[in-house]
């Protein structure tokens, strides 16, 4: 149709010509179908868009797209060119458009189909030309102009509408209820810029130089606080103290006291009371039923526990046998020698010492004496380290048959020797020598692997031969071999009447020893105060050149040592005397456990001072004490098999005035051979094993009447015995066929409960010793030099629970069986008398009877035995029967 | 006290208290103490009895001398506290008899208002 004309819109609103359509039976399309009731698409001619200067791209740019053209040229062009005018077709919308001016839009990209659209409605012209208020010209217009940035719209102000708030905001607000009143306050324009003067001046000295505003409480404004927010935090209550005392100087204060008592008139008295009787009347019930109680069962007993054995075995059970250890024998010496003692060092772990002998009779001894004085006599000691080579070697004039360590000394040794004469050692000097084999024994364990006979010791030392610092005297001491030699315990010392002092210089100082020679002797090492007359022969003798490396300790004893007392073992009227084997005295050192504890005493003690073995004048002057009480006597053990009780203490003979030895107090000869070990067992003091010949005998001290128990005779001979150190009913002894038989005491009391066997020849000694908990040894020596040692398994040296009131409940009960048999005995000697009374009253009977009777009887008697003289005559058939006998007769 | 005035003839004085077939008179409880003693004493693993008095001082004992003091004086201090330990709970109790073991023996005391009697004994064999 023809191009309708629009005008600028820098006009602002215009009014467009209406758009008349070219014929009014035609209706206009609108775009309702697209949402827009108000446009209609229109096409508009070159020659429209000139009249209407809508032109493309000259009056209707991009940027100004539309163009209002006024109604009346709307209506003009339709009259004029009617039906070719573009507008033809919107005819009647322009003519019921309402305003003056229509908005005629260019549009470029045709979204209505169309180049040109036209708005029919006043609205659609308003939003088209302001596109912010309607969205959907917006949506257009957003079509139209894809990158449009967002448009800040202003907020437009709405009437306010009240909520209240006002009121709150007039509450809150601070007006001034009051007209404020101002002052003005200025000086005399005369004084304007004269000169001021300042001076100090007190406020409280003028009156009225200050007003002042104090504060008081004002009860209008005391608060209630009626809740608070505290926090809290318990700790504990610390109280801090402080004391001062005052030290004056300190005190001793002692306090004594008796008890109170009542002296015996008013016990008496007392007793008499008839509150007492009463008393005792009403108690008595309720104590003895009590006492009744106890007797019955014991309540407290825990059966479960006592049900228990032991447990916690060390080893195997089952293994009862000794095991070897280790043996020593010295390869080095000339002759064959046999062992006569053994004794372990009581302090240093796996040290022991053998005296040895040479193994001849004594004929052999006389023939090869020559030979024989050459070759020292030796001690030896043995290390575990080393097997080969001994430690130390003690020399000795002669062969020694038994040596002991002093128990308060160690290094200190006595030895008894065949000749009679006592040897003393001192090993002080080599004392850190053989503690140090400890050191050296260690590093040889871990070289366990090699056999023994590689095993070199660490230094290559030779042997020490160490020369002994005294000898007794030769005549005045015994005159045949030592058998026995012991140390007399440290808490006590005797003196030459045999009573017993108490010992104060805490070291063991006296020997005794008992020898062949049938006597008894009681040595003193300390040095005794010299007789007068014998001191210048003394002193020839001690001219005797010692050599330097002898030790003096013992300086003063040696060759001139004489014993303190002698006991004489006499057989009473026969001039025969008891030859003595072993001896037993009352407080012996076979306890492990207390020499220990005594050693550890004096090692403390020696600590400190000299070590009083060379310092033995300095007891010697103290006035001893006697000991009352004390049991002086004691067990010996002789050649012949005998076991004698005797005292040691010397009485008076009250004829020659002579001291004398006692008569001994009992004497069993229980055993068929010599007695070599008397010994008391180291549980119960009393109880005591002696071992000879081919029995055993248990004693128990006070009982007289006889053993214990006596085993019967075994199949050899036994040789060496020793009490077990840990079981109390456990004892140890060796065969002369080299087997050791273990006797318990508990399991069998007829025969030995094992035997093993050890060695080839006789066990001369056997030594057990404890070193720990777990490790127990027993030393067996043998009549070829050999020395073994065997380990204890853990079932011979742990005795079982209850083991020894079990054993002391068996000598109890021997006891009182032979108490019992005692008694017996003397039933049946009174029996055995009544018996014989009654046959001897049998007796008188028979002989009362009258002579004619007997001489009947007699006669009875010789006729009866002829008859029977003829009957075996007849048998015998020397004699035909009846024709001869008669011709006899008729002869 | 009561005074007694002499009016008219005194009662005749009994001559014994105790009323027995065989009455020496002051003989009599003296024995009977003895008696009861010894048969305490008899008794199996009875290893000391003694009478004490309410002070804690021996009266009779077959102990020695120091070993009666010192239980007396011990134990006396014992049944004083345990008295009264019982007497604290209930006032109305009291007690009767003290027993105590211990590992050697057990010690039985029988108190009483003026005396003490002190058994000990080994109960196990």
């Amino acid at each position: 149709m023809a191009p309708k004309q629009k005008k600028k819109t820098s006009r602002g609103k215009k009014r467009l010509k209406p758009v008349l359509a070219a014929s009014e039976d035609m209706e206009p399309v609108n775009m309702e179908s697209m949402g827009h009731p108000e446009i209609y698409p229109l096409v508009l001619t070159t020659k429209t868009q000139e009249i209407f200067n809508c032109r493309i791209d000259e009056d209707v740019t991009d940027e100004q797209p539309y163009k209002l053209i006024n109604k009346e040229d709307i209506f003009e062009d339709l009259r004029n060119r009617a039906a070719v005018s573009d507008f033809h077709p919107v005819k009647k919308i322009v003519q019921e458009y309402p305003g003056n001016e229509l908005l005629l839009v260019y549009d470029k990209d045709f979204k209505y189909g169309l180049n040109f659209y036209l708005i029919a409605t006043e609205e659609g012209k308003e939003n088209y030309l302001n596109p912010p208020e309607v969205p959907e010209e917006q949506e257009e217009y957003k079509e139209h102009i894809p990158e449009d940035v967002y448009i800040y719209k202003p907020p437009v102000s709405k009437p306010w509408v009240s909520l209240g708030s006002e009121k709150e905001i007039e509450e809150e607000s601070v007006t001034e209820s009051t007209k404020q009143i101002t002052y003005m306050i200025s000086r005399k324009r005369s004084e304007f810029g004269a000169p001021i003067k300042f001076s100090d001046q007190n406020a409280s000295s003028v009156k009225d130089a200050y007003i002042e505003c104090t504060a008081y409480p004002d009860k209008n404004f005391t608060l209630k606080q009626l809740e608070k927010d505290v926090g809290m935090q318990v700790i504990p209550q610390i109280k801090d103290i402080s004391t001062q005392t005052k030290w004056t100087y300190p005190k001793n204060a002692t306090t004594q006291y008796y008890p109170r008592e009542f002296s015996e008139e008013e016990k008496e008295t007392l007793k008499q009371s008839k509150p007492l009787v009463d008393f005792l009347n009403n108690a008595s019930i309720s104590v003895e039923i009590a006492l009744q109680q106890n007797e019955i069962m014991n309540t407290f007993i825990d059966d479960w526990k006592y049900l228990a054995e032991e447990e916690g075995t060390f080893g195997d059970k089952t293994d009862t046998h000794l095991k070897e250890y280790q043996s020593f024998t010295d390869l080095h010496s000339p002759t064959e020698k046999m062992i006569t003692c053994v004794s372990w060092h009581p302090t240093i772990y796996g040290l022991i010492a053998v005296s040895v002998a040479v193994r001849l009779s004594f004929e052999d001894r006389v023939h090869f004496s020559g030979k024989l004085l050459l070759q020292p006599s030796l001690i030896l000691f043995w290390s575990f380290s080393d097997p080969i080579h001994p430690q130390l070697m003690l020399e000795s004039p002669d062969d020694i048959f038994c040596f002991k360590f002093c128990p308060s000394d160690p290094n200190i040794i006595a030895g008894g020797c065949i000749n009679g004469q006592i040897v003393m050692w001192d090993i002080t000097a080599h004392a850190d020598r053989i503690e140090n084999i400890k050191a050296g024994g260690s590093r040889s364990k871990r070289a366990t692997l090699k056999p023994m006979f590689l095993l070199e010791p660490e230094s290559n030392k030779e042997a020490m031969y160490i020369r002994h610092c005294a000898v007794s005297s030769i005549e005045n001491g015994h005159k045949k071999v030592i058998t026995d030699i012991h140390w007399l315990s440290d808490t006590f010392e005797i003196n030459r009447m045999g009573s017993v002092f108490e010992n104060r210089s805490g070291i063991c100082c006296q020997l005794v020893t008992c020898s062949a020679d049938c006597t008894i002797c009681f040595w003193d090492i300390r040095p005794q105060k010299p007789l007068t007359p014998q001191t210048t022969e003394k002193k020839k003798e001690e001219s005797i050149e010692i050599p330097f490396d002898v030790p003096s300790t013992f300086l003063h004893l040696d060759l001139s040592w004489k014993p303190l007392t002698k006991v004489r073992l006499s057989k009473g009227e026969t001039s025969l005397d008891h030859c003595p084997t072993k001896i037993s005295l009352n407080e012996d050192h076979l306890l492990c456990k207390t020499q220990d504890k005594m050693l550890a005493q004096s090692k403390t003690e020696k600590a400190e001072e000299m070590n009083p073995y060379h310092n033995l004048e300095s007891g010697m002057a103290n006035l001893l004490k006697p000991i009352d009480d004390f049991c002086t006597k004691f067990f010996v053990g002789t050649e012949e098999g005998e076991v004698i009780y005797t005292d040691w203490k010397m009485e008076k003979d009250p004829e020659t005035g002579r001291l004398m030895s006692k008569k001994p107090v009992s004497h069993h000869t229980i055993h068929d051979g010599t007695v070599h070990t008397i010994q008391r067992s180291p549980f119960y003091n009393d109880i005591i094993l002696t071992v000879g010949g081919w029995n055993v005998a248990i004693w128990k001290e006070g009982v007289m009447t006889g053993p214990l128990l006596q085993s019967c005779c075994a199949p050899k001979r036994y040789t060496s015995g020793h009490w077990s150190l840990t079981r109390p009913g456990v004892f140890y002894i060796g065969r002369e066929d080299g087997y050791i038989d273990i006797w318990d005491l508990l399991e069998k009391t007829h025969e030995p409960a094992q035997s093993q066997n050890i060695c080839i020849t006789m066990i001369t000694y056997i030594k057990p010793w404890i070193f720990s908990s777990k490790q127990q040894f027993i030393a067996t020596a043998d009549y070829y030099g050999t020395l073994h040692i065997l380990e204890i398994p853990w079932t011979l040296s742990r005795p079982s629970t209850n083991e020894m009131a079990s054993v002391n409940h068996y000598f109890e009960r021997e006891v009182k069986h032979l108490e019992y048999v005692e008694q017996r005995k003397k039933i049946r000697e009174q029996e055995k008398k009544e018996m014989e009374l009654e046959m001897a009253k049998k007796k008188v009977k028979t002989y009362q009877k009258s002579k004619e009777q007997m001489q009947a009887e007699l006669k009875m008697d010789y006729e009866s035995y002829l008859e029977l003289e003829k009957t075996v005559l007849i048998n015998l058939g020397l004699i035909k029967v009846t024709e001869k006998g008669s011709y006899m007769e008729v002869m | 006290m009561n005074e007694w005035t002499n009016t008219g003839r005194e009662p005749d004085p009994l001559p014994s208290s105790l009323p027995g077939p065989t009455a020496p008179g002051l003989g009599e409880p003296q024995a009977e103490v003895e008696e009861t003693l010894k048969r305490i004493q008899s008794h199996k693993g009875v290893i000391g009895t003694m009478v004490v008095n309410a002070e804690g001082i021996p009266i009779r004992t077959t102990l020695d001398n120091s070993t009666t003091v010192q239980y007396a004086g011990l134990l006396h201090h014992l049944t004083m506290k345990a008295k009264s330990t019982v007497r604290d709970i209930d006032p109305q109790n009291d007690l009767t008899f003290l027993r105590i073991r211990s590992k050697k023996h057990e010690i039985m005391v029988a108190p009483d208002k003026e005396y003490l009697l002190i058994v000990i004994q080994n109960p196990c064999e």
